[in-house]
Order: structure tokens, then sequence, then C-alpha cells
């Protein structure tokens, strides 16, 4: 079973660099074909 | 998708996770020059600049490894020299048969020289690439500090 709902995945990569540079954590953006 | 803990748990704890399907954000393709999918970029918190880019599929241990070396990376940008070490020398630990490892090994030396300036630390990482990952374009990168 995919543990990726784990993920809370955002989908404004401008809003998550706001929040990086809060946080001082790096942003990791994934760029995906697979069915959702 | 992710299917290991290990790899949803490192993204939660480290990361600002975000995805873009192809069909959804074509925008974000070109923004960020991708190619191939899968395609994970790193972007550094304070400027988000790409600290690496992993393209195509790895299993879960190379992964992992692939995003510690992204956290190394970010580290070595701030000069944070000893976070850096840390990240690399786990990952070089971890899973010492992945190819990550012998990148973290590379990495882990140039951490270490960059916070001493003691060229010592360079030539004892070419020589426990002498130990492990042999052939490795990395052990062929660190052969130069054999001195």
């Amino acid at each position: 079973m995919s543990d990726d709902s784990q993920i809370k995945w955002g989908k404004d990569v401008d809003q998550a660099l706001r929040t990086a540079k809060q946080q001082q954590r790096p942003v990791l953006v994934d760029f995906t074909a697979a069915p959702s | 998708m992710y299917p290991s803990p290990n790899v949803a748990r490192l993204i939660e704890a480290e990361f600002i996770p975000v995805r873009f399907h192809i069909k959804d954000n074509p925008g974000m393709w070109h923004r960020f020059d991708v190619r191939w999918t899968p395609t994970i970029l790193i972007l550094d918190w304070d400027d988000g600049s790409e600290a690496r880019r992993v393209e195509g599929f790895l299993p879960a241990d190379e992964f992992v490894g692939q995003l510690e070396l992204g956290l190394g990376d970010v580290a070595i940008e701030h000069k944070d020299w000893a976070k850096a070490q840390r990240y690399f020398a786990h990952v070089a630990e971890a899973n010492p048969e992945t190819d990550a490892a012998a990148e973290g090994e590379y990495w882990a030396g140039v951490a270490k020289y960059s916070a001493s300036h003691d060229a010592s630390a360079l030539k004892e990482t070419a020589r426990r690439f002498t130990q492990r990952h042999q052939g490795t374009s990395w052990a062929k990168r660190a052969s130069v500090w054999k001195g």
C-alpha cells in the first residue's frame, strides 16, 4: 500500500517558497505523469 | 507515488513538498525546464535556486539517498559545513551499496575540507575510495587527492 498519502502535497510553488523561507526548509517539487 | 514509508517520512520532515501533474500544470514544466518524468527538484529555501535535480525512477534506497544528498547540497550552499557533512556522511554509511553512497562519500570529504581547509580531509577521502566505491565516477574525481 502506498504511503504517498502521508505527504501533504502543495500545488503552489511560489507559496511553498515563501513557506520554505520562513521555515528554512527546502522545497521539493515532484513532476509526475502518474495517474492520480 | 512513493510506496516506501521512509520516503514519505523524510519528505514530510525535511521539505515543503509540491507536486505537479503533466496534464494540469504545463506552465510549471516550462518554468523549471522539465523534460522527463518523474523529475524531482530540490529548491533552496532562501532564494529558490535549484540545489538538485533527480530525473527518472529510482528504487527507494537510492531515492532516499538523493533526497539526503539534496539536503547536503542546500547546507553547502549556506556554508553550513557541519550540517552538510552530517547529511553526506549519512548517505555514505546508511546504504553503502548505492550510487548515492559514493557521491555522499565525496561530498562529505569536500564539506570537511571546506570547514577546516585541511587538505588531509581530501586525502583521507581519496584513501576511503580505494577501499569502497572503486570504479565509480566519484572515486575517479577523488583520485586527484591521493597526492
